[in-house]
């Protein structure tokens, strides 16, 4: 049975951001659902990755502010030291609560909201990085019947949460940076 | 820590009605996804099983409330945090309040009272600190406690120092308080003109009238329909072309407020215009 997509997260620590540039290019436009990027980064970091990512791709940039709305065919990227959550399918919330796996944004948080607000309409993609932080978040999509994708770990510049996520998780497809902008414009109904 | 998921989201509607009519704390409004991980977390770390076991302890021990409204907000803060919005607040707005004889701030939902220090220190390097009262509120007493403690652990004076300096700050930040082991004590005199008071934004009404409201990464917690009113009480106890400043990722545009204020540079601050 072919699954509808209603969401698209992916988390990414160390050495995603490459990936992340060889992607967005092949974005199609016409996306039917918003893709969540929750991104390990300094607390500090100004703007320069919005900006960086913005120019890669067609698609509409935006940086997550708290209660905002979001639309579908636009990325929409986690603000540094802040938790992302879903109030519901289109509204979300920032949170600025303890850090989970030192991480703040944590992957794992978003992930197992996106989880429980999307149940089978959720896809999540975990990119290179260095910590296992999403890894429950992956558990947490695949046990409500949502869709997990891994980055293939031989192709990650640090293979540690790729790996990990084969290891402990029911992954459904492992893809090399290359494969995952097709991947994600399968997804359109 | 990877908190367990026992708690429903009927659960939480539940739980909130009946506090709220029990002991009149109204949480009623506050977001959901946020508030369930909150209730999920008093799960694991006070090792309830179930949301039964939670509910009977809330509503049959009078003496847990006060933990449980402190563990289901969130009092996670930083002194300085957003730099540059402290050095917006010293180059901007702290000249302006300089024209006034006495300056009264209100610091809402002050947590473990970190922004407060922060202010203090901002109006003392403004020398204005002699002529300003600094009112920081929480709905919580035993973080109150806290703050006016004014001792906060070293570990973060690295982090706060940095802050501090990228802020604007020229002093050496450590002249402001005493290291004493694993924590710092903040010298007295930064807290001589504040008043640490419990006020709820949910129920409360305006009690001053002030030149500054600062109220920063705490709407995040509110839904919509919450924040608006939470505008309302800060626009009446807001002094003509006083100034509302809010958390970074947070904003007053869509809100009734948005036409009566202006925003001052990049940082998110507003000036009542009329």
């Amino acid at each position: 049975m072919l699954k509808r997509t209603n969401i698209v997260v992916i988390g990414g620590s160390a050495g995603s951001l490459k990936v992340l540039l060889v992607v967005l290019p092949h974005l199609d436009k016409d996306l039917s659902f918003p893709i969540v990027i929750i991104m390990h980064r300094k607390a500090s970091s100004d703007s320069v990755l919005n900006k960086l990512l913005a120019h890669s791709t067609q698609l509409e940039v935006i940086e997550i502010e708290d209660k905002m709305t979001m639309l579908p065919g636009c990325i929409y990227i986690v603000p540094p030291n802040y938790h992302m959550l879903f109030e519901n399918k289109t509204l979300v919330s920032l949170d600025f609560s303890e850090k989970l796996n030192f991480s703040r944004p944590s992957i794992d948080i978003t992930f197992r909201s996106a989880a429980e607000v999307f149940q089978e309409g959720a896809v999540a993609l975990l990119l290179s990085g260095a910590n296992s932080d999403g890894v429950n978040g992956l558990k947490e999509i695949k046990s409500y019947q949502g869709t997990v994708a891994v980055q293939d770990p031989a192709t990650a510049d640090v293979d540690y949460m790729p790996l990990q996520a084969t290891l402990h998780v029911d992954v459904d497809i492992i893809l090399k940076p290359t494969e995952i902008a097709s991947y994600i414009n399968r997804l359109r109904i | 820590m990877w908190e367990p998921n026992i708690i429903k989201n009927e659960d939480i509607e539940l739980l909130l009605t009946d506090v709220a009519e029990r002991y009149g704390y109204d949480f009623t409004q506050y977001s959901k996804a946020s508030l369930k991980r909150r209730l999920n977390r008093i799960c694991l770390i006070d090792k309830f099983s179930s949301f039964a076991e939670l509910r009977y302890r809330v509503m049959n021990h009078p003496e847990y409330l006060q933990r449980f409204v402190e563990e289901i907000t969130v009092n996670v803060t930083e002194m300085f945090r957003d730099p540059n919005f402290y050095k917006s607040l010293r180059e901007e707005v702290f000249p302006r309040l300089g024209t006034y004889p006495f300056i009264r701030i209100w610091v809402a939902g002050c947590s473990t009272g970190e922004e407060a220090y922060s202010i203090a220190i901002l109006l003392k390097e403004a020398n204005l600190y002699h002529k300003s009262l600094i009112y920081a509120t929480d709905i919580n007493p035993g973080v109150l406690e806290r703050a006016s403690s004014g001792i906060f652990p070293i570990s973060q004076m690295q982090l706060y120092s940095e802050n501090y300096r990228l802020s604007g700050g020229i002093e050496d930040f450590s002249k402001y308080y005493t290291a004493n082991y694993d924590s710092v004590q903040f010298h007295h005199n930064l807290k001589e003109k504040m008043i640490f008071s419990t006020h709820n934004l949910v129920s409360d009404s305006s009690f001053n009238a002030f030149q500054l409201i600062l109220c920063r990464n705490v709407l995040i917690y509110f839904d919509k329909e919450l924040q608006n009113s939470v505008f309302d009480l800060f626009d009446i106890s807001l002094d003509a072309l006083g100034y509302l400043a809010l958390g970074s990722k947070e904003t007053i545009r869509f809100s009734k407020l948005e036409k009566q204020y202006k925003q001052i540079g990049d940082e998110r601050i507003w000036k009542k215009i009329r």
